[in-house]
């Protein structure tokens, strides 16, 4: 489920927030809105959101909001971070449980090359400096899900630092308009992840499942670089595109291999930052922006009734600190011009290397479809964002003589019109990308009219396993490719309804649409409206 | 035959003199009849018995293993055994049958070895006879008239061995000869690719030299070692050896270490907060002892952990709390791991100098009698028994103590020999030459157990576990 290309900003239940940007403000309470710079083009501006409270008989106070993300991305590795046991979703509880997950004594940690890699890859695909260095440490707490009583984790020194995440906004009356926003990132670590819990109120019992404690979780916290829900939402996804790209992580937020917590606070402009408090363990995509806006909105209440905002997470914060993982020495990663000379190269890591073998990421991915296919920018957003669109698209293109830009239309207007409506995925699509290539084949050479085609199309969702060729002749919806007939039927029209004519020739333009009506009508629809109007004018003029 | 070293014996199974079973099964006899030592938490007699049977096989077809095979053993119960309980003598791992064997218990059983059982110790390994980790190697071997090695950190595998302080954690060697040791050293050195911090590099095994010439050596004397707890004859022995060595043209020196003093309250941070956070993993819901309260989770893991531990180990979990806290860490932890760098530095700088080998006492004195021993807390008993050997561990060297005399009460006396990190072999060839001078008279059991007769009337009482 893709979180729609930001447009404009922030929009939420109640109407209470609203775009400023030609949107407007409805009724009483908060409205949040992120108004865009109005410059042309693409910039990377940082914003100020602006938030504006209405007070009755008070006037207005502006409110500004801010919002960090921790992100918990489940690496994509056969086995654990630490350990042998497999990684697999939805396998019988606890059976892939090592003795080191379950923290059986005398077991030690031993570290694995692919969540490494995977870091690494992550780091340099987000602009971050790699520490060739780093460190692990202990991160205490009981928890029943914690079989060790501590987290693995990398505070004092993570494999990567400083990096960014760049991600787009649509803004403007048309949303055409596509603004660059970047989130610092401040660092991105190694750590385990924890088992799972599941309480049976009933029996007054917890079940613990291990499966999942020790499996590798890549930690990327942005900086409060985000201003409301939406640009949170957008730079997860984006993050989520990344993810996916480099193979890393399947960034699955349903399969909670996506985690996301959001750091929020408010503040008037010009004014320190307020208090933060924190929305954990956000794992759907459409949540998280209502549920960030929702907090915004929530501590802007509190404030504005004189209240104070409480940390309450901060409260059950440990307060015991970190401790060096003894049991792993610091982790050295390598360059080409620092690799030691007979190195194994299967005991180092090369930074270079790895940075030469990155794929394609998902921007460039974008610019080549624009450059390509004379995709709108926005467009291509839209192509990536949804899940399978692009490769979908891909293959209708490869099957099809069709413009690329015609395909692009079909392809976010009908075909991504029809999943919307009937809530499917781009995989559970009854129309296969062959299916539509061959029906805009069909278009292209003008063996039907277009909304001969969207007729087409039309059936092709509803009944499963016919081709388009099957259903134009089924129903008949072949284009008239006798011209002479046609003119004829034009002549025989005309013919019929004088003062149409009459009224065609006074320059009334309603009346050439009622003759281009009533050809299509007599021929069965299977004219194309163009040749229809053509036909007809160079008649009318001689 | 049992008082024999490891060579000796395991000549006499190669030839027929005895056969691993009849070993075996004398060694099974002894121990019932020293039971009131309370010396054995767990006795694995089937096990051995089954081993025994195998080697005896083995020996029968002339494929015997090498020296280790059908030699009887025992592992201190903190070492995981696989199908063997292993308790760390607490409550918390009453009952706890671990599912593998540590790497160490595996490559002894490799070879053959005969696994007579697990013996005891201080809860957790954390008395004044301490664990590996403090020199609960060196010095039990000190007061009972044994061998007692310590290899470098690093060289030996601790996957299995259930830690007090990973940094500092080494399986230690007790046998009967330096030989011996470095006999069992050749088959545990070495990577393990199950434990991170074991170096890379090959390890061969290799036989002890029988070093004759020690002209070339260098000996330290550290004079902060020179103590006013320390007894006039463990200082007396300590002098004779070093003017042995000088006499027969070593060179000896007195050097210093200058953050001795430091190292006993360094060691008691460093050590209580990774023993907090070790112990953390102990909260019933795995493994182990399990207390009846289930009203919620957080109940349950403090009536466990009150169940489970006894006091001393509470007292040191909740003094590493203290010191990890966010606000301590900095000025405790931080500050310690600091001083530790300072006394490892003190021992490098030692050793560049020339030195080779260090020779210091073991312990401040022979054994405390029970009745004195029990009087001071463990806190104090720590301080006062580690304070020779533990520096070592901070620095993670080698070292080794061989008995060198009796007492003027006819009790052990050891003295202890420190290497150069991952210079083992050098360590314990100069060992092994000190030992053939001094002559130490092998343990007679027969004696002892004459002796000991008288203690059996008052068997039930004497309970001289170590456990609070």
């Amino acid at each position: 489920m893709a979180a729609p290309m930001l447009r404009g900003c922030c929009l939420a239940r109640r109407g209470a927030l609203a775009c400023i940007d030609g949107g407007s403000r409805h009724g009483r309470g908060a409205a949040i809105g992120c108004r865009s710079s109005g410059k042309r083009g693409r910039s990377s501006v940082a914003q100020q959101p602006l938030i504006t409270a209405q007070k009755s008989g008070k006037g207005e106070h502006a409110w500004a909001a801010v919002v960090g993300l921790e992100i918990h991305a489940q690496i994509s590795s056969n086995s654990k971070l630490f350990s042998g046991s497999q990684v697999q979703f939805a396998a019988p509880p606890n059976s892939l449980v090592s003795f080191f997950d379950a923290s059986l004594p005398g077991t030690l940690p031993v570290l694995n090359r692919r969540c490494v890699e995977a870091a690494v890859m992550t780091g340099l695909a987000l602009k971050c400096h790699i520490n060739k260095k780093s460190l692990f440490d202990r991160k205490h707490y009981f928890y029943a899900d914690l079989p060790a009583g501590y987290q693995i984790t990398q505070q004092r020194l993570p494999i990567a630092v400083n990096g960014s995440l760049e991600y787009s906004v649509c803004v403007g009356k048309k949303r055409s308009q596509v603004i660059t926003r970047t989130a610092r990132i401040k660092q991105i670590q190694l750590e385990q992840d924890s088992g799972k819990s599941l309480h049976d109120e009933l029996r007054s019992q917890t079940l613990i499942d291990l499966n999942r404690a020790g499996v590798g979780l890549l930690e990327v916290v942005l900086e409060p670089d985000m201003s409301c829900g939406e640009e949170a939402a957008t730079a997860v996804r984006e993050l989520q595109l990344i993810l996916q790209a480099l193979g890393t992580s399947q960034a699955n937020m349903a399969e909670g291999q996506l985690r996301v917590d959001a750091n929020i606070s408010v503040h008037h402009p010009g004014e320190p930052l307020g208090v933060r408090t924190e929305v954990k363990n956000l794992n759907s995509a459409r949540f998280l922006a209502r549920a960030i806006d929702s907090e915004i909105e929530r501590q802007i209440n509190e404030l504005e009734n004189g209240r104070e905002i409480l940390n309450e997470t901060r409260s059950f914060d440990c307060k015991l600190g970190f401790m060096p993982e003894p049991n792993l020495p610091p982790l050295l990663l390598y360059d080409t011009a620092s690799l030691p000379p007979g190195a194994d190269p299967q005991q180092v890591i090369n930074i270079d290397r790895i940075r030469e073998q990155l794929p394609e990421l998902p921007s460039e991915t974008r610019e080549q479809l624009v450059q390509q296919y004379g995709m709108l920018p926005e467009h291509s957003f839209t192509i990536l964002n949804e899940v399978g669109l692009l490769e979908f698209f891909q293959n209708v293109i490869k099957e099809t003589r069709a413009e690329p830009k015609k395909v692009t239309s079909w392809i976010l207007n009908n075909f991504l019109g029809f999943l919307k409506q009937q809530n499917l995925a781009v995989n559970e699509s009854p129309v296969t990308p062959s299916a539509l290539a061959e029906l805009l084949n069909l278009l292209d050479r003008k063996a039907i009219s277009s909304s001969a085609a969207k007729q087409v199309f039309e059936e092709l969702w509803r009944s499963k396993g016919k081709t388009p060729s099957q259903i134009v002749s089924e129903k008949q919806l072949e284009l008239m490719q006798d011209g002479e007939a046609l003119n004829q039927v034009c002549l025989a029209v005309m013919e019929e309804h004088p003062q149409v004519v009459l009224a065609m020739k006074r320059g009334n333009p309603r009346a050439i649409n009622k003759l281009i009506g009533l050809v299509r009508k007599a021929t069965l629809s299977r004219a194309d409206p163009t040749v229809i109007k053509e036909i007809l004018e160079k008649k009318l003029s001689s | 035959m049992l008082g024999r070293t490891l060579r000796e014996v395991s000549a006499a199974l190669k030839q027929g003199q005895i056969t691993p079973t009849e070993l075996c099964q004398k060694c099974l006899s002894l121990i019932k009849k020293t039971k009131f030592l309370n010396a054995y938490i767990t006795v694995s007699e089937e096990v051995a018995l089954k081993q025994a049977e195998e080697s005896e096989k083995r020996y029968k077809k002339g494929h015997s293993l090498g020296d280790l095979d059908g030699i009887p053993i025992a592992v201190k119960d903190n070492f995981s055994t696989s199908g063997i309980e292993t308790t760390c003598a607490s409550n918390m791992l009453k009952g706890y049958v671990p599912p593998y064997n540590a790497t160490v218990v595996q490559k002894l059983l490799d070879q053959g070895a005969v696994l007579m059982g697990k013996t005891n110790l201080d809860e957790f390994a954390m008395g004044a006879l301490g664990s590996d980790t403090g020199g609960s190697t060196r010095n039990p071997a000190a007061h009972c008239g044994v061998v007692g090695f310590k290899p470098s950190y690093g060289l030996v595998s601790r996957h299995g061995l259930i830690p007090l302080v990973n940094s500092m954690d080494v399986p230690g060697i007790l046998t009967r000869c330096v030989d011996d040791a470095a006999i069992v050293l050749g088959m545990l050195a070495g990577h393990d690719p199950k434990d991170s911090t074991t170096v890379q590099d090959p390890v061969k095994p290799f036989t002890l030299p029988s070093l004759t010439d020690v002209s070339k050596l260098c000996i330290g004397i550290p004079k902060e070692y020179l103590t006013p707890e320390l007894s006039s004859e463990v200082q007396s022995l300590w002098s004779k050896a070093a003017n042995l060595f000088e006499s027969e043209g070593a060179k000896v020196i007195e050097v210093s270490l200058p953050h001795t003093s430091y190292s006993i309250v360094c060691y008691h941070v460093l050590c209580t907060s990774e023993v907090a956070s070790n112990m953390a993993r102990f909260d019933g819901l795995e493994y182990g002892h399990r207390c009846d309260i289930d009203v919620s989770t957080e109940a349950m893991y403090a009536a466990t952990r009150r169940e489970g531990f006894n006091d001393v180990v509470r007292g040191r979990i909740l003094s590493g709390n203290f010191f990890l806290l966010k606000e301590n860490y900095e000025n405790y932890f931080i500050k310690a791991q600091k001083v530790r760098r300072l006394i490892a530095n003190d021992f490098v700088n030692v050793f560049n100098s020339g030195v080779d080998v260090l020779l210091t006492p073991t312990t401040l004195r022979e054994a405390v009698p029970y009745q004195e021993f029990i009087k001071e807390d463990n806190r104090t008993r720590s301080a006062q028994d580690d304070i020779f050997t533990q520096a070592v561990n901070m620095a993670g060297l080698p070292a080794v103590s061989v008995p060198v005399a009796l007492s003027n009460q006819g009790l052990p006396v050891g003295l202890q020999f420190i290497g150069r990190a991952f210079h083992d072999q050098q360590l314990l060839t100069v060992a092994k030459w000190f030992e053939k001078q001094v002559q130490f008279p092998v343990t007679q059991l027969q004696e002892l157990m004459d002796d000991c007769s008288s203690v059996f009337e008052i068997e039930k009482l004497a309970s001289v576990s170590l456990k609070q």
